[in-house]
C-alpha cells in the first residue's frame, strides 16, 4: 500500500466518504421512517439501475473526451418501442428486447462515424441524436402505453430476487419477515458496471479509451487506431443506453413521450461527481457508480424529509456538483504548480 | 464558375442557404396544396378583438417566435468564441428570471394577481438581475477555475428552474396586468419580441463594429495564452461574455414570460439552450471557439423557428417535429463537416483532371 494517493483518487476517496456521511446521517435523522433497513439502499438501487447501465456508458463516452447526450431520449424511445411491441403489434418481449438492443448499436454506429470520422463535435451530433430518438417516440405513439399483456415480460418486472441467509431481514410491525430483495435490473446493471470496470482495466480497447482521452495526438502516434476507438466507445455508449433502457421499462412498465427527460444530464453528473473529468483521460466506472448512488441517496433524503418540494433535490445535486467541480479545478491547480 | 465558387466560400453562405431551403419546401407545399404560391412570404393586416390592427402572416410568426432563441443566440455566440464551450444553463436561467419577475410582481405564494404588488421595473429588473448574476457566476467558474464550459454550466442548468420553482411555490404564477403582457404581445402593428430582439442585435452590432470587443472575444477564442501574453485580460473578456450571455437569457426569459403573461416556470424555456447553440452551429461559427459570426448565428435561430413553423404547416405535430430537426440539423453539419467537403474539392478536382486529358 504504499502507492501514493494521487489527485483522482482523492477524488474518489471524497465521493465515497461523502456517500457514507450521507448515508449514516439519513440513517440517524430517518431512522424512524425505515432508513436503517438493508432494502432502503436496495430501493435506491432498483430505482436506479438504468441510470447505472447509461452512466457506465456515459462514463467511457466522456473517457474520450467527448460526450453524449441522446442517451435519455434513446431509453424514451426504447421503452415506447417495447411498451407499443407488446401491447399494439402483439410482439413477442424476448425479441422486442433483442430489437431494442439492435437499435441502440445502429443509433451509435451512426452517431459515432459522424463524430469520429466526419469530424463533428460530439455535442452538435448527439444533440441531434437526441432530438431524432425523442421525435421517433412520439412518431411511435402518441399516447401512454402500459405494458400488461405480455407475461415474460410482466414477470421478469415483478420478479424478487432475495438477498440469500436472510441477511438485513427484520419483522415488520405485523410479525412478517420481510426479507430484503432486488429486481433483476439491479443484476443487469450491477453487471454492466462490472464489465465495463474489467474492460477499462484489462483490455486493449479499455486501454486505448484512456489513451484516446489523455491526449489523442500522442495516441496516435502510438499507432492507435483513434477514429477506430472513438467510434467503438459511441456504439458502446449507445448500446448500453439500450440496456438501461429497457431497465428503465422493466421499472416504469410504460411507454410515454416525456419519459427520461434529463437523464443524460443524471448520467453527466452522476459521472463528474464520481471523478471523471469531461476534458477526458480521467475517471473510473466504479466512482460513477457512486455518482449515482449519491444522486439516489439525495432524492430518497429529501422524500423522507416528507415537506420538501422536490425541487430540493435538483438543488442539492447541483450544490454537491458544484463542490466536486471546484475541488477538482483547485486539485488540478495544485498539480500544475506543482509540476512548475 | 469562379462567381459560384466565390459566393459558396462566403462566410454567409451555409446559413442564408438552408433558410432559402426552407423557404423553398414551403413554396413547393404551397404549390401542391393548391395555395397561392408564394403564401409564405404574404404578410397581411388584422383586426385584433381590441381593434388593433397587426401584422399578420407566415414571416411575421417566425419573427415572432424565433425572437427568444435570436437573443439567447446573441449571447451564445460570444461565449462559444470565447470560451470553446457552450452555456447549457440559458433555458434555466430564463425560466429563473422569469419566475424571479413574476414573483416579485404577485408576492410570494399568491398565484392569480390582476394588480402590481410592486412596481413593473422592480420586477423586470430583477429579473434580469438574477440572470446577469448567473451569468457571472458561470463566468467565474469557467473563467478563474478553468472548468469546462459544459460541466461549470451545468450546475444552473439543473439548479436554475429548481429555484425558479421554489421562488413561484411550485405553481405556475399569472400576472394579469396589460402593461406586463406588453412585452410579450404587439407595439402598433409589430410583435414587440421581434422588437426587442431587433434592439438586442442591434446594439450588439454596434458594439461589434465601433468598440473592440469583437476582436478581444475572438483574440480569446483563438489562444487564450497569446491574447494573455499580448495584454487582454483573458479571464476578464470570458467573464464579461458569460455574463452577457446570462443578460440575453434573462431578457429572453422576461419576453417569453410576459407572451403567456405568467410564470410557467416548468415550461418557459425548455430545451431552448439546444435551440441557441444549434443556431450558433448553423450560422457557420465553430463550436472550437474563435472567429465567428454574429449575423450567422441570427439567421441561424430564425432558420431554426422556420423549419419549426414548417413542419407545423406541414401538419407534424410537435412531439414528432424534432425527428425532422435532428435529420435537417444532420444534413447541414455532414454538409459543413471537414472531410465531406474535401471529398468533393478532391471529386471536382477529378473532374477537372478528366477534362483537361
Amino acid at each position: 500500500m504504499k502507492k501514493k494517493l494521487n489527485g483522482n483518487s482523492i477524488l474518489l476517496l471524497i465521493t465515497v466518504i461523502l456517500f457514507v456521511v450521507m448515508y449514516a446521517a439519513g440513517c440517524i435523522v430517518y431512522a424512524d421512517k425505515g432508513f436503517t433497513h438493508l432494502q432502503t439502499f436496495l430501493n435506491i438501487l432498483i430505482n436506479n439501475a438504468g441510470l447505472i447501465c447509461i452512466t457506465a456508458g456515459m462514463t467511457c463516452v466522456m473517457l474520450t473526451g467527448g460526450i453524449d447526450i441522446s442517451v435519455g431520449s434513446v431509453v424514451a424511445m426504447d421503452c415506447m418501442f417495447l411498451a407499443v411491441g407488446m401491447e399494439h403489434w402483439g410482439m413477442k418481449s424476448p425479441v422486442l428486447m433483442l430489437l431494442v438492443l439492435v437499435i441502440g448499436v445502429v443509433f451509435g454506429i451512426v452517431q459515432g462515424f459522424c463524430i469520429a470520422y466526419l469530424d463533428i463535435q460530439p455535442f452538435i451530433v448527439t444533440m441531434a441524436g437526441m432530438f431524432f430518438a425523442r421525435g421517433m417516440t412520439a412518431v411511435i405513439c402518441t399516447d401512454q402505453v402500459s405494458i400488461v399483456s405480455d407475461a415474460f415480460f410482466v414477470k421478469l418486472s415483478n420478479m424478487k430476487l432475495n438477498i440469500p441467509f436472510n441477511i438485513g431481514a427484520y419483522e415488520n410491525k405485523k410479525g412478517i419477515l420481510q426479507v430484503p430483495y432486488v429486481r433483476i435490473t439491479v443484476v443487469i446493471a450491477l453487471l454492466v458496471v462490472l464489465l465495463i470496470f474489467l474492460m477499462l482495466k484489462y483490455t486493449k480497447f479499455g486501454r486505448s479509451i484512456y489513451a484516446v482521452g489523455g491526449n489523442s495526438q500522442s495516441a496516435t502516434l502510438m499507432g492507435l487506431d483513434v477514429r477506430k476507438t472513438k467510434m467503438k466507445t459511441y456504439v458502446l455508449a449507445s448500446f448500453l443506453a439500450s440496456v438501461g433502457g429497457i431497465c428503465y421499462c422493466l421499472n416504469t412498465m410504460c411507454g410515454t413521450t416525456t419519459q427520461a427527460t434529463g437523464l443524460e444530464m443524471d448520467a453527466i453528473s452522476s459521472a463528474v461527481i464520481g471523478g471523471t473529468l469531461l476534458t477526458g483521460g480521467v475517471g473510473n466506472v466504479g466512482g460513477s457508480l457512486v455518482g449515482v448512488l449519491i444522486n439516489g441517496t439525495i432524492s430518497t433524503l429529501v422524500k423522507s424529509h416528507g415537506k420538501l418540494v422536490s425541487s430540493w433535490a435538483n438543488i442539492v445535486t447541483a450544490i454537491l456538483l458544484c463542490f466536486f467541480i471546484v475541488l477538482q479545478a483547485i486539485l488540478s491547480k495544485i498539480k500544475e504548480s506543482k509540476k512548475a | 464558375m469562379n462567381k459560384i465558387k466565390k459566393i459558396t466560400k462566403m462566410q454567409l453562405f451555409l446559413p442564408i442557404f438552408s433558410m432559402l431551403l426552407v423557404m423553398l419546401v414551403n413554396v413547393i407545399y404551397d404549390l401542391v396544396s393548391g395555395n397561392a404560391p408564394f403564401g409564405f412570404f404574404s404578410i397581411s393586416t388584422q383586426v385584433t378583438s381590441s381593434g388593433n390592427t397587426i401584422l399578420y402572416g407566415r414571416l411575421i410568426d417566425i419573427l415572432n417566435r424565433g425572437s427568444e432563441v435570436a437573443i439567447l443566440a446573441i449571447g451564445m455566440t460570444l461565449v462559444v468564441s470565447a470560451s470553446a464551450g457552450t452555456d447549457i444553463s440559458v433555458g434555466s436561467v430564463m425560466s429563473l428570471s422569469g419566475g424571479m419577475c413574476c414573483m416579485l410582481l404577485a408576492g410570494y405564494g399568491v398565484t392569480n394577481v390582476s394588480e402590481y404588488a410592486r412596481p413593473l421595473w422592480v420586477g423586470i429588473g430583477a429579473g434580469i438581475l438574477v440572470a446577469v448574476v448567473c451569468g457571472l457566476f458561470n463566468g467565474f467558474l469557467v473563467a478563474y477555475l478553468n472548468i469546462q464550459p459544459m460541466v461549470a454550466t451545468l450546475i444552473l442548468w439543473s439548479a436554475g428552474r429548481a429555484i425558479g420553482l421554489l421562488l413561484c411555490n411550485s405553481a405556475i404564477v399569472y400576472v394579469r396586468v396589460p402593461s406586463f403582457q406588453f412585452f410579450g404581445s404587439y407595439v402598433g402593428f409589430l410583435p414587440t419580441p421581434i422588437l426587442i430582439a431587433a434592439i438586442c442585435v442591434l446594439i450588439m452590432a454596434l458594439l461589434l463594429k465601433f468598440t473592440a470587443l469583437g476582436t478581444f472575444v475572438q483574440s480569446v477564442g483563438i489562444n487564450k495564452k497569446a491574447a494573455r501574453i499580448s495584454g487582454f485580460n483573458s479571464a476578464k473578456i470570458i467573464l464579461m461574455c458569460y455574463a452577457i450571455c446570462g443578460l440575453c437569457a434573462g431578457i429572453a426569459g422576461i419576453t417569453a414570460t410576459s407572451r403567456i403573461y405568467s410564470a410557467d416556470t416548468n415550461n418557459i424555456g425548455l430545451n431552448m439552450e439546444l435551440d441557441a447553440i444549434l443556431a450558433v452551429a448553423l450560422g457557420g461559427n465553430s463550436l472550437g471557439g474563435g472567429k465567428f459570426n454574429l449575423a450567422g448565428s441570427i439567421i441561424g435561430a430564425y432558420t431554426i423557428q422556420a423549419i419549426t413553423t414548417t413542419l407545423y404547416a406541414l401538419g407534424v405535430s410537435s412531439a414528432q417535429a424534432p425527428v425532422f430537426k435532428a435529420i435537417v440539423v444532420i444534413l447541414i453539419v455532414v454538409i459543413q463537416a471537414e472531410p465531406v467537403r474535401e471529398y468533393f474539392k478532391k471529386l471536382s478536382a477529378k473532374k477537372a483532371a478528366a477534362k483537361e486529358a
